[in-house]
Protein backbone atom coordinates (compact mmCIF):
# COMPACT_ATOMS: atom_id res chain seq x y z
CA UNK A 1 0.00 0.00 0.00
CA UNK A 2 1.31 3.33 -1.51
CA UNK A 3 1.36 6.08 1.25
CA UNK A 4 -1.40 7.66 2.56
CA UNK A 5 -3.36 11.07 0.67
CA UNK A 6 -5.81 12.92 2.67
CA UNK A 7 -8.49 13.39 0.25
CA UNK A 8 -10.54 16.45 -0.45
CA UNK A 9 -14.42 14.77 -2.70
CA UNK A 10 -15.72 18.41 -2.84
CA UNK A 11 -19.36 18.77 -3.21
CA UNK A 12 -20.03 18.11 -6.42
CA UNK A 13 -19.22 14.39 -5.87
CA UNK A 14 -22.05 14.49 -3.36
CA UNK A 15 -24.58 15.42 -6.13
CA UNK A 16 -24.27 16.67 -9.51
CA UNK A 17 -20.54 14.47 -9.89
CA UNK A 18 -21.45 11.71 -7.72
CA UNK A 19 -20.45 9.00 -10.71
CA UNK A 20 -17.00 10.77 -10.82
CA UNK A 21 -16.58 10.39 -6.66
CA UNK A 22 -18.03 6.50 -6.70
CA UNK A 23 -15.73 5.60 -9.48
CA UNK A 24 -12.46 7.63 -8.20
CA UNK A 25 -12.87 5.73 -4.52
CA UNK A 26 -13.56 2.41 -7.06
CA UNK A 27 -10.44 2.66 -8.89
CA UNK A 28 -8.14 3.85 -6.24
CA UNK A 29 -9.09 1.01 -3.98
CA UNK A 30 -8.11 -1.24 -6.64
CA UNK A 31 -4.95 0.36 -7.52
CA UNK A 32 -3.98 0.41 -3.97
CA UNK A 33 -3.65 4.14 -3.53
CA UNK A 34 -4.97 4.84 0.22
CA UNK A 35 -7.59 8.26 0.60
CA UNK A 36 -8.39 9.24 4.02
CA UNK A 37 -11.17 11.34 3.92
CA UNK A 38 -11.17 15.12 5.35
CA UNK A 39 -13.47 14.76 8.20
CA UNK A 40 -15.31 17.94 8.04
CA UNK A 41 -14.58 19.21 5.13
CA UNK A 42 -16.18 22.36 3.91
CA UNK A 43 -16.67 24.03 0.10
CA UNK A 44 -13.57 25.34 -1.36
CA UNK A 45 -15.32 28.56 -2.45
CA UNK A 46 -14.85 27.22 -5.81
CA UNK A 47 -15.40 29.93 -8.53
CA UNK A 48 -17.42 32.59 -7.02
CA UNK A 49 -15.89 32.97 -3.87
CA UNK A 50 -12.58 34.13 -6.21
CA UNK A 51 -15.15 36.72 -8.04
CA UNK A 52 -15.58 38.43 -4.38
CA UNK A 53 -12.57 38.52 -2.85
CA UNK A 54 -8.94 36.59 -3.04
CA UNK A 55 -8.46 36.58 0.64
CA UNK A 56 -11.70 35.03 1.36
CA UNK A 57 -11.63 32.56 -1.71
CA UNK A 58 -8.14 31.48 0.13
CA UNK A 59 -9.70 31.42 3.83
CA UNK A 60 -12.26 28.88 2.58
CA UNK A 61 -9.77 26.81 0.78
CA UNK A 62 -7.56 27.01 3.85
CA UNK A 63 -9.65 25.74 6.13
CA UNK A 64 -9.37 22.26 4.80
CA UNK A 65 -5.56 22.63 4.36
CA UNK A 66 -6.27 23.08 7.98
CA UNK A 67 -7.76 20.38 8.55
CA UNK A 68 -5.81 17.75 6.81
CA UNK A 69 -2.46 19.71 8.78
CA UNK A 70 -4.07 18.21 11.52
CA UNK A 71 -4.69 15.02 10.15
CA UNK A 72 -1.06 14.46 10.18
CA UNK A 73 -0.47 14.14 6.46
CA UNK A 74 1.37 16.12 4.09
CA UNK A 75 -0.71 15.77 0.86
CA UNK A 76 -4.17 16.30 -0.21
CA UNK A 77 -5.78 14.96 -3.19
CA UNK A 78 -8.72 15.43 -4.96
CA UNK A 79 -10.54 14.64 -8.02
CA UNK A 80 -12.55 18.04 -9.09
CA UNK A 81 -9.94 20.61 -11.04
CA UNK A 82 -11.94 23.61 -9.49
CA UNK A 83 -11.17 22.43 -6.08
CA UNK A 84 -7.99 21.89 -6.91
CA UNK A 85 -7.27 25.33 -8.57
CA UNK A 86 -8.78 26.65 -5.27
CA UNK A 87 -6.76 24.81 -2.89
CA UNK A 88 -3.72 24.79 -5.35
CA UNK A 89 -4.27 29.10 -5.42
CA UNK A 90 -4.36 29.12 -1.97
CA UNK A 91 -0.86 27.04 -0.85
CA UNK A 92 0.46 29.35 -3.86
CA UNK A 93 -0.47 32.73 -2.63
CA UNK A 94 -0.15 32.02 1.25
CA UNK A 95 3.49 31.84 -0.07
CA UNK A 96 3.39 35.61 0.50
CA UNK A 97 3.28 36.41 4.43
CA UNK A 98 1.78 39.24 4.19
CA UNK A 99 -1.35 37.56 2.41
CA UNK A 100 -1.40 34.47 4.48
CA UNK A 101 -1.46 36.77 7.47
CA UNK A 102 -4.59 38.22 6.29
CA UNK A 103 -6.17 34.51 5.54
CA UNK A 104 -5.55 33.56 9.31
CA UNK A 105 -7.00 36.14 10.38
CA UNK A 106 -10.57 35.10 8.58
CA UNK A 107 -9.81 31.62 10.36
CA UNK A 108 -10.33 29.59 13.53
CA UNK A 109 -7.33 28.03 13.47
CA UNK A 110 -4.48 29.79 11.55
CA UNK A 111 -3.25 27.45 9.41
CA UNK A 112 0.85 26.45 8.44
CA UNK A 113 0.92 26.17 5.09
CA UNK A 114 2.38 23.05 4.86
CA UNK A 115 0.18 20.72 2.98
CA UNK A 116 0.83 19.60 -0.96
CA UNK A 117 -2.33 19.66 -3.32
CA UNK A 118 -2.40 17.37 -6.00
CA UNK A 119 -5.36 16.14 -8.42
CA UNK A 120 -6.30 12.41 -8.19
CA UNK A 121 -5.19 12.30 -11.89
CA UNK A 122 -1.66 13.47 -11.08
CA UNK A 123 -1.53 10.86 -7.98
CA UNK A 124 -2.77 7.88 -10.34
CA UNK A 125 0.33 9.21 -12.92
CA UNK A 126 2.97 9.50 -10.64
CA UNK A 127 2.02 6.67 -8.14
CA UNK A 128 0.34 4.14 -9.99
CA UNK A 129 2.18 4.88 -13.67
CA UNK A 130 0.39 3.72 -17.17
CA UNK A 131 2.99 0.55 -16.85
CA UNK A 132 1.51 -0.84 -13.39
CA UNK A 133 -1.84 0.19 -14.45
CA UNK A 134 -1.97 -1.51 -17.80
CA UNK A 135 -0.80 -5.02 -15.91
CA UNK A 136 -3.92 -4.61 -14.17
CA UNK A 137 -6.24 -4.47 -16.77
CA UNK A 138 -8.65 -7.17 -17.28
CA UNK A 139 -10.87 -5.99 -20.03
CA UNK A 140 -8.96 -4.01 -22.29
CA UNK A 141 -11.26 -1.03 -24.16
CA UNK A 142 -9.12 -1.24 -27.28
CA UNK A 143 -12.34 -0.64 -29.43
CA UNK A 144 -13.07 2.24 -28.25
CA UNK A 145 -12.08 5.82 -29.74
CA UNK A 146 -11.85 8.58 -27.17
CA UNK A 147 -11.53 12.33 -26.63
CA UNK A 148 -9.61 13.37 -23.99
CA UNK A 149 -10.86 16.62 -22.28
CA UNK A 150 -9.48 18.71 -20.09
CA UNK A 151 -10.81 21.51 -19.51
CA UNK A 152 -9.01 24.96 -18.88
CA UNK A 153 -7.75 25.13 -15.33
CA UNK A 154 -6.51 21.39 -14.49
CA UNK A 155 -2.56 23.03 -15.85
CA UNK A 156 -3.34 26.77 -15.79
CA UNK A 157 -1.44 28.56 -14.88
CA UNK A 158 1.64 26.54 -14.96
CA UNK A 159 3.30 28.37 -12.34
CA UNK A 160 0.48 27.20 -9.69
CA UNK A 161 -0.54 24.02 -11.36
CA UNK A 162 2.87 22.55 -11.72
CA UNK A 163 1.75 19.31 -13.17
CA UNK A 164 1.56 17.89 -16.99
CA UNK A 165 1.63 20.66 -19.94
CA UNK A 166 -0.48 23.66 -20.05
CA UNK A 167 -1.21 23.62 -24.02
CA UNK A 168 -0.74 19.50 -24.97
CA UNK A 169 -1.26 17.44 -21.14
CA UNK A 170 -0.88 14.19 -21.45
CA UNK A 171 -1.60 12.58 -18.43
CA UNK A 172 -5.11 11.26 -19.58
CA UNK A 173 -4.06 10.19 -22.85
CA UNK A 174 -1.38 8.05 -21.28
CA UNK A 175 -3.73 6.40 -18.41
CA UNK A 176 -6.32 5.91 -21.75
CA UNK A 177 -3.72 4.03 -23.56
CA UNK A 178 -2.68 2.16 -20.86
CA UNK A 179 -5.99 0.66 -20.38
CA UNK A 180 -6.16 0.09 -24.45
CA UNK A 181 -8.38 2.51 -25.46
CA UNK A 182 -7.81 4.75 -28.40
CA UNK A 183 -6.59 8.34 -28.20
CA UNK A 184 -8.04 10.60 -30.80
CA UNK A 185 -6.58 13.96 -31.29
CA UNK A 186 -8.06 16.56 -29.73
CA UNK A 187 -6.79 19.94 -30.41
CA UNK A 188 -8.71 21.69 -27.74
CA UNK A 189 -8.11 20.18 -24.28
CA UNK A 190 -7.52 22.92 -22.26
CA UNK A 191 -10.17 25.20 -24.11
CA UNK A 192 -13.16 26.15 -21.68
CA UNK A 193 -16.79 24.70 -22.02
CA UNK A 194 -18.58 27.50 -20.75
CA UNK A 195 -17.58 26.99 -16.94
CA UNK A 196 -20.52 27.79 -14.67
CA UNK A 197 -22.34 29.65 -16.96
CA UNK A 198 -24.76 27.29 -17.82
CA UNK A 199 -27.29 28.35 -15.59
CA UNK A 200 -27.01 32.27 -16.08
CA UNK A 201 -26.22 31.97 -19.85
CA UNK A 202 -26.70 29.04 -21.56
CA UNK A 203 -25.82 30.37 -25.17
CA UNK A 204 -22.24 30.65 -23.92
CA UNK A 205 -22.24 27.15 -22.99
CA UNK A 206 -24.19 25.91 -26.13
CA UNK A 207 -21.63 27.69 -27.81
CA UNK A 208 -18.22 26.31 -26.12
CA UNK A 209 -19.06 23.19 -25.52
CA UNK A 210 -20.16 23.04 -28.70
CA UNK A 211 -17.27 23.30 -30.49
CA UNK A 212 -16.13 20.17 -28.26
CA UNK A 213 -18.90 18.40 -29.31
CA UNK A 214 -18.24 19.04 -33.07
CA UNK A 215 -14.52 18.71 -32.93
CA UNK A 216 -14.73 15.33 -31.29
CA UNK A 217 -17.31 14.08 -33.77
CA UNK A 218 -15.36 15.73 -36.40
CA UNK A 219 -12.03 13.12 -35.42
CA UNK A 220 -14.28 10.19 -34.74
CA UNK A 221 -14.09 9.96 -31.12
CA UNK A 222 -16.88 7.39 -30.08
CA UNK A 223 -16.97 9.19 -26.99
CA UNK A 224 -15.19 11.79 -24.80
CA UNK A 225 -13.35 11.42 -21.40
CA UNK A 226 -13.03 14.39 -19.10
CA UNK A 227 -11.55 14.85 -15.33
CA UNK A 228 -13.86 17.92 -14.49
CA UNK A 229 -17.73 17.76 -12.83
CA UNK A 230 -17.99 21.48 -15.01
CA UNK A 231 -17.00 19.77 -17.98
CA UNK A 232 -19.02 16.48 -17.73
CA UNK A 233 -21.71 18.14 -16.88
CA UNK A 234 -21.64 20.77 -19.37
CA UNK A 235 -20.94 18.54 -22.44
CA UNK A 236 -23.57 15.61 -20.98
CA UNK A 237 -26.35 17.05 -19.36
CA UNK A 238 -26.10 20.08 -21.59
CA UNK A 239 -26.36 17.84 -24.89
CA UNK A 240 -29.72 18.56 -26.13
CA UNK A 241 -29.24 21.98 -25.23
CA UNK A 242 -26.32 22.65 -27.22
CA UNK A 243 -28.09 20.51 -30.35
CA UNK A 244 -31.02 22.53 -30.23
CA UNK A 245 -28.87 25.84 -30.18
CA UNK A 246 -26.38 24.72 -32.53
CA UNK A 247 -28.50 22.40 -35.03
CA UNK A 248 -26.79 19.86 -34.55
CA UNK A 249 -27.47 16.04 -33.68
CA UNK A 250 -24.62 15.09 -31.29
CA UNK A 251 -24.74 11.65 -29.16
CA UNK A 252 -21.90 11.93 -27.81
CA UNK A 253 -20.85 9.79 -24.52
CA UNK A 254 -19.03 12.25 -22.24
CA UNK A 255 -17.35 9.87 -19.61
CA UNK A 256 -14.79 10.61 -16.59
CA UNK A 257 -11.40 8.71 -16.63
CA UNK A 258 -11.94 7.07 -13.56
CA UNK A 259 -14.98 5.15 -15.14
CA UNK A 260 -13.27 3.94 -18.06
CA UNK A 261 -10.43 3.14 -15.94
CA UNK A 262 -12.56 1.07 -13.82
CA UNK A 263 -14.24 -0.57 -16.52
CA UNK A 264 -11.14 -1.91 -17.86
CA UNK A 265 -10.09 -3.16 -14.32
CA UNK A 266 -13.13 -5.62 -14.00
CA UNK A 267 -14.93 -3.55 -11.70
CA UNK A 268 -18.31 -3.88 -11.41
CA UNK A 269 -20.13 -1.31 -13.33
CA UNK A 270 -22.66 -0.13 -10.42
CA UNK A 271 -19.82 0.80 -8.20
CA UNK A 272 -18.57 3.30 -11.55
CA UNK A 273 -22.26 4.97 -12.08
CA UNK A 274 -22.50 4.61 -15.56
CA UNK A 275 -26.14 4.75 -14.75
CA UNK A 276 -25.34 8.42 -13.80
CA UNK A 277 -24.41 9.55 -17.25
CA UNK A 278 -27.28 11.10 -19.37
CA UNK A 279 -26.22 10.10 -22.89
CA UNK A 280 -26.66 6.64 -22.88
CA UNK A 281 -23.17 5.34 -23.22
CA UNK A 282 -24.44 1.34 -23.56
CA UNK A 283 -23.76 1.95 -27.64
CA UNK A 284 -20.82 3.17 -27.46
CA UNK A 285 -19.33 0.48 -25.01
CA UNK A 286 -21.07 -2.40 -27.26
CA UNK A 287 -19.37 -1.36 -30.30
CA UNK A 288 -16.30 -1.11 -28.73
CA UNK A 289 -16.75 -4.67 -27.74
CA UNK A 290 -17.61 -5.65 -31.40
CA UNK A 291 -14.45 -4.49 -32.59
CA UNK A 292 -12.14 -5.80 -29.86
CA UNK A 293 -13.67 -9.18 -30.65
CA UNK A 294 -13.12 -9.03 -34.36
CA UNK A 295 -10.01 -7.59 -34.26
CA UNK A 296 -8.94 -10.42 -31.63
CA UNK A 297 -10.71 -13.27 -34.13
CA UNK B 1 -19.41 57.79 -32.40
CA UNK B 2 -18.49 58.77 -28.52
CA UNK B 3 -15.79 60.62 -28.24
CA UNK B 4 -13.24 60.30 -25.22
CA UNK B 5 -11.14 62.57 -23.86
CA UNK B 6 -8.56 60.53 -22.68
CA UNK B 7 -6.84 63.14 -20.07
CA UNK B 8 -9.75 64.20 -18.42
CA UNK B 9 -11.25 60.82 -17.74
CA UNK B 10 -7.41 59.30 -16.64
CA UNK B 11 -8.02 57.85 -13.17
CA UNK B 12 -4.63 57.63 -12.07
CA UNK B 13 -5.74 56.40 -7.99
CA UNK B 14 -7.93 53.60 -9.94
CA UNK B 15 -4.82 52.28 -11.70
CA UNK B 16 -2.92 52.13 -9.08
CA UNK B 17 -6.01 50.76 -7.22
CA UNK B 18 -5.86 48.00 -9.45
CA UNK B 19 -2.06 47.12 -9.31
CA UNK B 20 -2.38 47.38 -5.44
CA UNK B 21 -5.13 44.59 -5.62
CA UNK B 22 -3.63 42.56 -8.20
CA UNK B 23 -0.32 42.52 -7.51
CA UNK B 24 0.78 43.19 -11.14
CA UNK B 25 2.35 45.84 -12.86
CA UNK B 26 -0.22 47.61 -15.69
CA UNK B 27 2.01 49.39 -17.59
CA UNK B 28 3.92 46.20 -18.85
CA UNK B 29 1.06 45.60 -21.42
CA UNK B 30 2.07 46.40 -24.93
CA UNK B 31 -1.23 45.33 -26.79
CA UNK B 32 0.16 42.26 -28.48
CA UNK B 33 -2.98 40.64 -28.70
CA UNK B 34 -2.09 37.33 -27.41
CA UNK B 35 -4.68 37.11 -24.21
CA UNK B 36 -7.87 37.93 -26.83
CA UNK B 37 -5.89 35.70 -29.40
CA UNK B 38 -7.04 32.60 -26.94
CA UNK B 39 -9.80 34.26 -24.76
CA UNK B 40 -12.49 31.89 -25.52
CA UNK B 41 -15.17 34.04 -24.27
CA UNK B 42 -14.17 37.07 -26.64
CA UNK B 43 -17.09 36.25 -28.97
CA UNK B 44 -19.51 37.13 -25.57
CA UNK B 45 -17.59 40.13 -24.08
CA UNK B 46 -18.07 43.82 -24.95
CA UNK B 47 -14.21 44.59 -24.44
CA UNK B 48 -11.91 42.14 -25.51
CA UNK B 49 -9.61 41.08 -22.71
CA UNK B 50 -6.47 42.79 -24.08
CA UNK B 51 -8.30 46.18 -24.89
CA UNK B 52 -9.62 46.31 -21.28
CA UNK B 53 -5.84 46.15 -20.36
CA UNK B 54 -5.36 49.51 -22.58
CA UNK B 55 -8.42 51.16 -20.87
CA UNK B 56 -6.84 50.29 -17.46
CA UNK B 57 -3.44 51.72 -18.76
CA UNK B 58 -5.77 54.97 -20.02
CA UNK B 59 -7.47 54.84 -16.62
CA UNK B 60 -10.63 54.23 -17.68
CA UNK B 61 -12.55 53.16 -14.85
CA UNK B 62 -16.37 54.07 -15.38
CA UNK B 63 -15.96 51.81 -19.37
CA UNK B 64 -14.02 48.73 -17.60
CA UNK B 65 -16.25 48.28 -14.74
CA UNK B 66 -19.81 48.93 -16.22
CA UNK B 67 -18.48 46.16 -19.35
CA UNK B 68 -20.03 42.89 -19.54
CA UNK B 69 -16.53 41.17 -19.97
CA UNK B 70 -15.89 41.55 -16.24
CA UNK B 71 -18.56 39.17 -15.51
CA UNK B 72 -18.61 37.21 -18.03
CA UNK B 73 -14.56 36.13 -18.02
CA UNK B 74 -14.75 32.62 -16.75
CA UNK B 75 -10.98 32.55 -15.39
CA UNK B 76 -10.31 29.88 -17.63
CA UNK B 77 -6.35 31.50 -17.52
CA UNK B 78 -5.36 31.19 -20.78
CA UNK B 79 -4.85 35.31 -21.10
CA UNK B 80 -2.36 34.72 -17.95
CA UNK B 81 -1.01 31.93 -19.56
CA UNK B 82 -0.02 33.33 -22.24
CA UNK B 83 0.86 36.72 -22.07
CA UNK B 84 4.69 37.32 -22.88
CA UNK B 85 5.11 40.01 -20.25
CA UNK B 86 4.07 37.17 -17.31
CA UNK B 87 0.80 39.47 -16.53
CA UNK B 88 -1.44 37.50 -14.51
CA UNK B 89 -4.36 38.92 -17.22
CA UNK B 90 -6.98 36.86 -15.46
CA UNK B 91 -6.04 38.24 -11.57
CA UNK B 92 -6.40 41.59 -13.12
CA UNK B 93 -9.82 40.90 -14.68
CA UNK B 94 -10.98 39.67 -11.53
CA UNK B 95 -9.79 42.11 -9.38
CA UNK B 96 -12.24 44.31 -11.60
CA UNK B 97 -15.02 42.81 -10.77
CA UNK B 98 -13.78 42.83 -7.28
CA UNK B 99 -14.42 46.67 -8.05
CA UNK B 100 -17.61 46.63 -9.89
CA UNK B 101 -19.50 44.45 -7.17
CA UNK B 102 -18.29 47.12 -4.34
CA UNK B 103 -19.43 49.83 -6.43
CA UNK B 104 -22.79 48.29 -7.43
CA UNK B 105 -22.28 47.66 -10.91
CA UNK B 106 -23.90 44.27 -12.03
CA UNK B 107 -24.38 44.05 -15.78
CA UNK B 108 -25.02 40.43 -16.18
CA UNK B 109 -27.31 40.46 -13.10
CA UNK B 110 -28.06 36.65 -14.14
CA UNK B 111 -24.36 35.73 -13.41
CA UNK B 112 -23.64 37.46 -10.52
CA UNK B 113 -27.27 35.96 -8.18
CA UNK B 114 -25.98 32.70 -9.58
CA UNK B 115 -22.28 33.20 -7.51
CA UNK B 116 -24.26 35.20 -4.50
CA UNK B 117 -26.45 32.29 -3.38
CA UNK B 118 -23.52 29.62 -4.12
CA UNK B 119 -22.08 31.67 -1.61
CA UNK B 120 -25.30 32.09 0.67
CA UNK B 121 -25.49 28.68 0.58
CA UNK B 122 -21.86 27.83 1.58
CA UNK B 123 -22.15 30.31 4.58
CA UNK B 124 -25.16 28.72 5.52
CA UNK B 125 -24.53 24.74 5.07
CA UNK B 126 -20.68 24.89 4.88
CA UNK B 127 -20.77 23.45 1.51
CA UNK B 128 -22.93 24.04 -1.12
CA UNK B 129 -26.18 22.49 -1.40
CA UNK B 130 -27.40 22.70 -5.08
CA UNK B 131 -31.10 22.42 -5.10
CA UNK B 132 -31.10 25.43 -2.50
CA UNK B 133 -28.41 27.04 -5.06
CA UNK B 134 -31.04 26.54 -8.01
CA UNK B 135 -34.30 27.70 -5.58
CA UNK B 136 -32.77 30.55 -4.36
CA UNK B 137 -31.66 31.63 -7.60
CA UNK B 138 -35.07 31.39 -9.42
CA UNK B 139 -36.51 32.94 -6.43
CA UNK B 140 -34.40 36.06 -6.82
CA UNK B 141 -34.05 36.03 -10.54
CA UNK B 142 -38.25 35.92 -11.06
CA UNK B 143 -36.98 33.85 -13.93
CA UNK B 144 -39.09 29.94 -13.47
CA UNK B 145 -36.02 27.59 -13.94
CA UNK B 146 -35.12 28.10 -17.75
CA UNK B 147 -33.29 24.83 -17.22
CA UNK B 148 -36.93 23.42 -16.78
CA UNK B 149 -36.39 20.47 -19.33
CA UNK B 150 -33.12 19.04 -17.41
CA UNK B 151 -35.10 17.80 -14.50
CA UNK B 152 -36.50 14.91 -16.19
CA UNK B 153 -33.03 14.15 -16.89
CA UNK B 154 -31.46 14.59 -14.21
CA UNK B 155 -34.10 14.07 -11.12
CA UNK B 156 -34.12 10.28 -11.73
CA UNK B 157 -30.71 9.82 -11.46
CA UNK B 158 -30.75 10.60 -8.16
CA UNK B 159 -27.76 13.26 -8.54
CA UNK B 160 -30.02 16.03 -6.80
CA UNK B 161 -29.85 16.12 -3.25
CA UNK B 162 -33.44 17.55 -1.95
CA UNK B 163 -31.83 17.89 1.80
CA UNK B 164 -28.67 19.93 2.45
CA UNK B 165 -25.51 17.99 3.49
CA UNK B 166 -24.69 19.90 6.52
CA UNK B 167 -21.31 19.81 8.43
CA UNK B 168 -20.30 20.18 11.60
CA UNK B 169 -18.05 23.30 10.90
CA UNK B 170 -20.74 25.02 9.45
CA UNK B 171 -20.48 27.45 11.68
CA UNK B 172 -17.01 27.89 11.57
CA UNK B 173 -17.18 28.77 7.70
CA UNK B 174 -20.06 31.18 8.67
CA UNK B 175 -17.40 32.65 11.07
CA UNK B 176 -15.25 32.95 7.70
CA UNK B 177 -18.10 35.35 6.45
CA UNK B 178 -18.66 37.24 9.31
CA UNK B 179 -15.33 38.15 9.65
CA UNK B 180 -14.35 38.74 5.95
CA UNK B 181 -17.59 40.99 6.16
CA UNK B 182 -16.16 42.78 9.36
CA UNK B 183 -12.54 43.45 7.90
CA UNK B 184 -14.04 44.88 4.88
CA UNK B 185 -16.38 47.63 5.70
S1 LIG C 1 -1.02 39.16 -23.73
FE1 LIG C 1 -0.17 40.47 -22.13
S2 LIG C 1 1.08 42.00 -23.21
FE2 LIG C 1 -0.22 41.01 -24.75
S3 LIG C 1 -2.01 42.34 -24.87
FE3 LIG C 1 -2.51 40.77 -23.38
S4 LIG C 1 -1.91 41.62 -21.39
FE4 LIG C 1 -0.96 42.88 -22.98
S1 LIG D 1 -9.37 34.29 -18.01
FE1 LIG D 1 -11.13 35.51 -18.71
S2 LIG D 1 -10.25 37.10 -19.95
FE2 LIG D 1 -8.67 35.57 -19.68
S3 LIG D 1 -8.85 34.27 -21.46
FE3 LIG D 1 -10.10 33.34 -19.89
S4 LIG D 1 -12.17 34.19 -20.15
FE4 LIG D 1 -10.75 35.47 -21.34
Amino acid sequence: MSPAYAYYPGCSGLGTSMEYEQSTRAICEALDVNLVDIPDWSCCGSTPAHTVDHTLSCALAARNLGLVEKMGLDTVITPCPSCLTNLKTAVHRMGDEEFMRRVNSLLDEPVGNTVRVKSVLQALIEDVGPEKLAERVVRPLSGLRVAPYYGCIMNRPPEVMEFDDHENPVAMDRLMEAIGAEVAPFPLKVECCGASFGVARKDVVARLSGKLLDLAEANQAMAMVTACPLCQMNLDLRQGQINAATKSQHEMPVFYYTQLIGLALGLDESSLGLNKLCVNPGLALREAERKTAEAAS
Amino acid sequence: MEILDLTESLDREFISQVEEESGQRVRLCYQCGNCTAGCPYTFAFDIPVSRMMRLLQAGQKDQLLSSHSVWLCATCESCTTRCPNGIDVARIVDVLRHMARREGYATERGVKVFWDSFLESVAKHGRVYEMGLLTSYIAKTGKVWTDAELGPRILPKGKLHLTPSRIQGREAVARIFERYKEASK
